[in-house]
């Protein structure tokens, strides 16, 4: 318990984990100001003007389409049967409304970005948190004082995920807060159920196994090289080789669901619950015309994809640190 | 006197690419309790590969260790709270202070949080305490990495190079340290290059040189078991060396002509050099005793004496004596 104590104040004493940590509620509040000063609420007045708007719009249409007409049948030997005629429909009034924000339809989108940014904070720190151990000597000294390997990477791990575990559940708290204050100042909290709010509670566990999930696995790349720039690196050459490389590889070549080979889907899987896929290459006749072909990559899916990631990476580092000797 | 550290046949090969490089070959060390111990080889002997092997970082490939009667690397975890060490040069997280890094050491390891002021006082940092270790200087780190040692109180402290960058003030408070940690009961294990500081210090030492141990014992046995009874004689004229020479050897001594004196050796009694040069009317300006120190055995047994037009590379020792030595395993 006295090392994993030590661990946890080692890991929240770090100005660089403070620092990013900083960083990223900066980035948050800009998003979610943003959000804020971008959207309003569409009081009475607001949709009676948008109303206003969009009566006349269409009044002027129809002025201006029956002068056309006119024009046309002026006109001998003009096709004038097939000209546009406006309908009320064609003229709603909440698309003269200013943006609003709508939590229920909307704040998955947020939670999903707060997810990946949170994750990507995590494999930073779980990276550095080790590897910075690892360059400064930091980790011999401690193995003197514990030399039992496994239990001293076990406990950093456990202080790191921990630490995550509780920063991200208080900004999750703090970011759906936000979003509820934005949904009734600037939109509308309708349709928000006890359903609605189990599934984004839910949603936001599934955010927190992300973030983990990255800590984690920044910490064991971190561990196996012994340096936090074997983790970045690793983190690098995945990003150009397989997301930009593979991806211009496997459409040059016409792969079907190009996507399902990319991370950020399987991330968007595991968060928004499932992600379909649509290749619009093949066309399947059906009574509503072109259908292309699907696939749909559900959370279940997604989670035993980066479970065994995270089985073999940390796996390996466990496996290596007490093997390998300390030099 | 119990053996507080006990290394018998000690083997540990690295194979790399480049092949296959033998960093211990059966090394053996006992340490007996309350001593302050030298260990002392030249650069790539296998002096830190043994510490870190006693420590547990590194897998020996042979051979046995115990610490405190415990067998290591398997009671390494019940006899850890009794050792202290540094190993080669003190690293540390520059961000944090030298009292920050002191009191998560000391969480880890379960030690009383007034210890961390006690050995800040000790090494003399306490006015620094609270300086980044980044700003601190060689010598200040090696008196921090002194301080993290000392932390446990522990029975046997293991110390590699710590007078490395310190000042001469330093160095005379560091040996002062070790002789009182020692008559405190503390066993002190000592690697070191500053030969003249193992001797003022160290009650006894052993000597490795490419992976095996070529001395060991009191550091009054090392000298006595290398010592000559080697005396220089210095003449009115220099003139006169070459025939002296030939005359002392004529005697049966071993002599070596040196630029302006004669290195004389074999020989009972000095007076017998008096009166023989004095009969060929030669007559002696200095006649004295050249006494052993430890830098002149060290350099002897590992063969590491500068050669005059020859550069020595890391690993190019000579295994002197190589047999069995005293202070084996049990004795």
């Amino acid at each position: 318990m006295s090392l994993y104590t030590a661990e946890t104040r080692r890991l929240t004493k770090r100005r660089f984990s403070r620092f990013f940590l900083l960083g990223v509620v900066v980035v948050l509040a800009l998003i979610a100001g943003g959000m804020f000063f971008s959207n309003q609420k569409n009081t009475p007045e607001v949709v009676a003007a948008a109303q206003a708007k969009a009566d006349r719009e269409f009044q002027q249409a129809v002025v201006q389409s029956e002068a056309e007409k006119k024009a046309c049948a002026a006109q001998p030997g003009s096709d004038c049967a097939n000209m546009w005629t406006p309908t009320r429909d064609d003229f709603q009034a909440e698309w003269y409304m200013p943006s609003t924000f709508d939590f229920r339809e909307q704040f998955g989108a947020m939670e999903t970005a707060l997810a990946a940014i949170l994750a990507v904070m995590a494999f930073v720190i779980g990276a550095s948190f080790v590897g910075a151990e690892w360059t400064s000597g930091g980790m011999m000294n401690l193995l003197l004082w514990r030399p039992q390997r496994i239990k001293v990477l076990s406990t950093k791990l456990g202080a790191l995920l921990v630490t995550l575990s509780v920063v991200t559940v208080v900004i999750s708290l703090i970011w759906t807060g936000i979003f509820a204050v934005i949904g009734n100042l600037r939109g509308t909290m309708e349709g928000m159920t006890s359903g609605a709010w189990q599934s984004v509670m839910l949603m936001e566990l599934r955010g927190l196994g992300l973030v983990l999930f990255a800590g984690a696995v920044g910490f064991g790349l971190a561990s196996l090289g012994r340096h936090t720039a074997v983790a970045m690196g690793v983190a690098i050459g995945v990003v150009v080789l397989f997301q930009f490389g593979l991806g211009t590889v496997l459409s040059l070549a016409g792969v079907k669901f190009l996507e399902a080979y990319l991370i950020p889907t399987w991330a968007a899987a595991w968060v928004d619950k499932s992600v379909k896929l649509e290749d619009w290459n093949a066309c399947n006749v059906s009574p509503d015309g072109c259908v292309p072909d699907t696939l749909t990559i559900t959370w279940p899916m997604a989670g035993g994809v980066f479970g065994a990631v995270l089985v073999l990476v940390v796996g390996l580092a466990m496996w290596t640190l007490r093997s390998r000797d300390i030099t | 006197m119990s053996a507080v550290l006990e290394i018998q046949g000690l083997q540990k090969t690295y194979r790399s690419r480049k092949g296959v490089r033998k960093a211990l070959d059966g090394f053996d060390m006992v340490v007996e309790a309350g001593q302050v111990h030298g260990f002392l080889g030249p650069n790539g002997s296998g002096k830190t590969t043994t510490l870190r092997t006693l420590l547990g970082l590194i897998r020996p490939n042979a051979g046995r260790m115990a610490i405190l009667g415990r067998e290591v690397p398997a009671a390494l975890p019940e006899v850890a709270g009794s050792v202290g060490a540094i190993v080669e040069s003190p690293q540390f997280f520059g961000n944090f202070s030298a009292q920050d890094t002191l009191l998560l050491l000391a969480d880890a390891g379960g030690v009383e949080r007034a210890r961390v002021f006690e050995v800040l006082e000790l090494v003399g940092l306490r006015d620094r305490a609270k300086d980044r270790v980044k700003t601190y200087s060689l010598g200040m780190k090696q008196r921090l990495a002194v301080a993290s040692a000392l932390l446990k109180n522990p029975r046997l402290l293991i110390l590699d190079e710590p007078a490395n960058g310190l000042d001469p003030g330093g160095i005379r408070e560091m040996r002062t340290l070790m002789r009182n940690l020692a008559e405190s009961g503390m066993t002190v294990v000592l690697s070191s290059h500053i030969l003249g500081e193992i001797q003022l210090i160290c009650d006894s030492v052993t000597i490795i040189a490419a992976g095996r141990r070529v001395a060991a014992g009191s550091v009054a046995e090392v000298l006595a078991q290398h010592a000559t009874s080697s005396v220089r004689v210095r003449l009115e004229s220099a003139v006169d060396l070459p025939a002296s020479a030939a005359a002392l050897r004529e005697l049966g001594a071993q002599v070596s002509l040196e630029q302006d004196h004669l290195m004389v050796s074999g020989i009972a009694q000095p007076s017998a050099i008096t009166r023989t040069l004095a009969l060929r009317n030669v007559f002696v300006s200095e006649l004295a005793p050249v006494s052993v120190d430890l830098e002149s055995v060290f350099l002897e047994l590992t063969g590491t004496a500068p050669v005059a037009g020859e550069h020595r590379q890391v690993d190019q020792t000579v295994m002197a004596q190589a047999g069995p030595a005293h202070g084996g395993w049990g004795q």
